[in-house]
């Protein structure tokens, strides 16, 4: 029997506008901290001064500094421009391909609403410094569940709509989406677990070398189930519709489908190459990386060849345009991440700009590229209108590739040649550059082009802004759209009889994938072993927890960002032992709640920045850091002078840390503690503040910047630290 | 390394939750058809009288 029924297009309008209205507002956030890296300290007297002044001026205010707006640029285009696109593609295809109106409004409108929610709070904790320090889990506790809510609520939406489906079949498409939802919910829920000690602040439950590797199967994770699932189903869906074809092989999106799910999960640890993660971690993580090429590039293929014999229309097509684009960075960045993953690669480019080319290759290439595509060919078929102008977008079109050309190509080959800089030796065995600020100042030609590519990558958007808004103008929305199908049909009867394993005998291909993943399990399995092998982390006994002022100013190193810019993770390589000092060891970072290893060396690692220099020079460069590294990209951390240090946190922080494990009741504190805290806090900045006096500086022992002053010289002396002449 | 113990099983779970996801779709013939399902969403379903001709 045929039944009519509505689609629901109310609810992917309202995805589709802020999709746009939050990718402009992460571009721009991109646009800002791209000049600021660049221009911060740039002298009055610069012919360019006022051209970059408002971001530099931004870059001087306390909350919308580099290291507070990074995370507000990553997690708005993450999980609000792309987050958004996701929902508005979701909303739109499930209902098609099921043949059935979403499971209930009201969740659509709760879910659409919580999740604007969570941008907003986003939007405002993280200018304000509330982050758990965590890359792209950055948000703190109370906004982690209603994250955590909201995704739920999605999640009955969409397997209600699967439950009252008018068609059997589940297109490919759909079990993307299947595995976005339960995969992001066991990596959001696992990497958030955190003990709050405030509504604004938390600890990773897990310390050091742990966090490290929850964060990294997190955070890669993220990428593969949030950036690269859920939009390979858009791909899957959205291509044929473009070209009006079907995708090329349907056989082969479904092994696409299998194969990444089961590989994609344990990557994560090869963005902990020669770190201090276990050897035998790193390699796994290698192993499936490379692994991961064969299904990556079999999607992306699938997706190009869609277009066989079509490519004429991609010609004239600014949709399939977006879409190849898109398609072709897919593939791009999925052959670079395994490559990155090889050990000699990544001793390379890890710590660089290559890094963040090629995140954006991923990012502004495949989730931008196609996001624009599905936006230009949705909106006149919500709006029951044309697209105002073809023109147009093509001309955002251009404006979008050529972005992507100017902010990748710059940034590769400033990864490449400021690695190459940091591992120069002369003849006789010393540095080369000696100081790192010089390697810095000699790409900064390359953060110039970058800066434009991100300007020419966001006028593209502002156009497509005045195309959807021509385009709505001209139209009207159809909220409900009528669609008609027969019901479905009970399921007949299973084909009974026969021997069990007659099923799969019968499908080669589905047996020889579950084949693979019985090995990658098993494989597992055998390795368990090792993890039983307590060495895994050798105890040293000289590293102790950090005092209560130290872990104070550790927490304002997290609040500011730091580990934006620094990392804290010496690798095992000469060029590093000799500018940094000793190699990151797993022991020394039990303590550390959450880890601070970060990803990119913007500036020199700081592992070992204790013994380096003393507190003036830290009192000094903190406040302008020009006036003791000449040419310093790094912004001025003045409100650090002025704001009070919070000791009311002090005993709360102690026994937090007491209840993760952190010892201290033992040498050298003592049970009870806690309460003692804050009279060794005040001992200690007494003690640093006479120091300062010495050096004819006149500090306040209650300012923020002695916590901050104490824990800088303090990190990596817990071990024996080799003579370092300069970093 | 004691987290390992927690990501390998969560991974697992995973892993496993997606096995029986598959083995049950091939099963109940979810992939039977390698063809059709690729054609049939290019139809737009809206109703017959609305169809343009």
């Amino acid at each position: 029997m045929t039944e009519r029924f509505q689609y629901d297009n109310r609810i992917v309008k309202n995805f589709l506008f802020v999709t746009i209205l939050w990718g402009i507002v992460g571009m721009l956030v991109g646009l800002i901290i791209a000049v600021q890296m660049v221009a911060q300290n740039t002298p009055p007297d610069a012919w360019y001064f006022w051209i970059v002044r408002p971001f530099t001026w931004l870059g001087e205010l306390e909350w919308t500094k580099f290291g507070r707006l990074r995370p507000l640029h990553t997690n708005a285009v993450i999980f609000a421009f792309v987050g958004n696109a996701i929902f508005a593609g979701v909303y739109y295809s499930l209902q098609r391909l099921l043949k059935a109106r979403m499971f209930s409004d009201a969740l659509g409108r709760i879910h659409f609403w919580g999740w604007q929610l969570i941008i907003v709070l986003a939007a405002v904790t993280l200018p304000l410094g509330m982050t758990t320090g965590k890359e792209y889990a950055e948000l703190e506790w109370p906004i982690d569940i209603l994250i955590t809510l909201v995704w739920v609520v999605f999640g009955i939406n969409m397997f209600g709509t699967i439950l009252k489906r008018r068609e059997r079949h589940l297109y490919v498409a759909i079990w993307f989406y299947i595995a976005t939802w339960v995969t992001v919910a066991m990596l959001h829920i696992t990497n958030s677990i955190e003990l709050p000690i405030s509504l604004t602040k938390s600890y990773s439950w897990y310390a050091g070398v742990q966090d490290a590797l929850v964060q990294w199967w997190y955070g890669h994770n993220a990428v593969a189930f949030f950036l690269t699932t859920p939009f390979l189903g858009l791909m899957y869906y959205f291509m044929p519709k473009a070209a009006n074809r079907p995708v090329y092989s349907y056989k082969l999106s479904i092994i696409h489908f299998w194969a990444l799910i089961f590989l994609y999960i344990w990557a994560g640890p090869h963005h902990l190459l020669y770190s201090a993660l276990p050897d035998w971690a790193q390699s796994l993580g290698t192993v499936f990386s490379i692994m991961l090429i064969a299904p990556s590039w079999g999607g992306m293929l699938n997706g190009l060849l869609t277009l066989r014999g079509a490519w004429d229309r991609v010609r004239e097509d600014p949709v399939l345009k977006f879409m190849v684009v898109a398609v072709t960075c897919y593939g791009m960045a999925t052959l670079e991440g395994p490559l990155l993953s090889l050990k000699s690669w990544n001793a390379m480019a890890h710590f660089t700009d290559w890094i963040i080319a090629h995140v954006h290759i991923g990012g502004i290439g495949w989730n931008g590229m196609l996001t624009f595509g599905i936006v230009y060919w949705m909106v006149p078929r919500l709006f029951g209108t044309k697209l105002y102008s073809t023109k147009l977008a093509n001309a955002h079109f251009w404006l979008g590739t050529l972005g992507i050309v100017f902010y990748a190509i710059p940034l590769y080959l400033a990864g490449f040649w400021q690695s190459g800089m940091w591992k120069q030796f002369t003849p006789d065995g010393y540095l080369v550059y000696k100081n790192f600020l010089d390697t810095v100042m000699e790409i900064k030609p390359a953060y110039w082009l970058r800066a434009l590519g991100g300007l020419l990558y966001l006028s593209g958007a502002f156009i497509m802004v005045y195309n959807v808004v021509k385009t709505v103008k001209s139209g009207k929305l159809i909220a409900n759209e009528d669609a008609e199908a027969p019901a479905l049909e009970k399921v007949a009867a299973e084909e009974g009889g026969g021997h069990w394993h007659r099923w799969i005998e019968r499908r080669p291909i589905q047996m020889l994938v579950i084949s693979l993943v019985l090995v990658a399990i098993g494989g597992l399995f055998e390795m368990v072993p090792t993890f039983l092998v307590k060495s895994n982390i050798p105890t040293i006994s000289s590293v102790k927890p950090y005092t209560p002022l130290e872990l104070q100013g550790r927490d304002i190193y997290v609040r500011e960002g730091c580990y934006t810019c620094h990392s804290q993770m010496v690798r095992p390589f000469r060029s590093e032992t000799e500018r940094y000092g000793e190699y990151a060891k797993a022991g020394e970072f039990v303590y550390d709640h959450p880890f601070q290893w970060g990803s990119r060396r913007t500036g020199p690692d700081l592992l070992r920045e204790g013994g380096k220099y003393g507190h003036s020079w830290h009192y000094y460069h903190m406040y302008d850091p020009t006036s003791m590294s000449p040419g310093s990209l790094m912004p001025p951390y003045t409100h650090l002078y002025e704001h009070d240090l919070d000791t009311t946190t002090t005993k709360k922080k102690i026994e937090a840390m007491l209840t993760m494990g952190v010892p201290y009741d033992k040498e050298p504190y003592s049970p009870g503690f806690s309460d003692r805290a804050n009279a060794h806090l005040m001992q200690q900045s007494d003690a640093i503040v006479a120091g300062l006096k010495k050096d004819n500086i006149d500090a306040d022992c209650n300012k923020e910047i002695i916590a901050l002053i104490a824990y800088l010289p303090r990190l990596g002396t817990d071990i024996q630290v080799k003579e370092v002449t300069q970093r | 390394m004691s987290v390992i113990f927690l990501l390998i099983a969560v991974s697992t779970v995973v892993a496993l939750f997606f096995l029986a996801a598959f083995v049950r779709a091939v099963k109940s013939g979810q992939f039977d058809d390698d063809r059709s399902p690729a054609v049939r969403m290019l139809n737009e379903d809206s109703p017959r009288q609305n169809n343009n001709p």
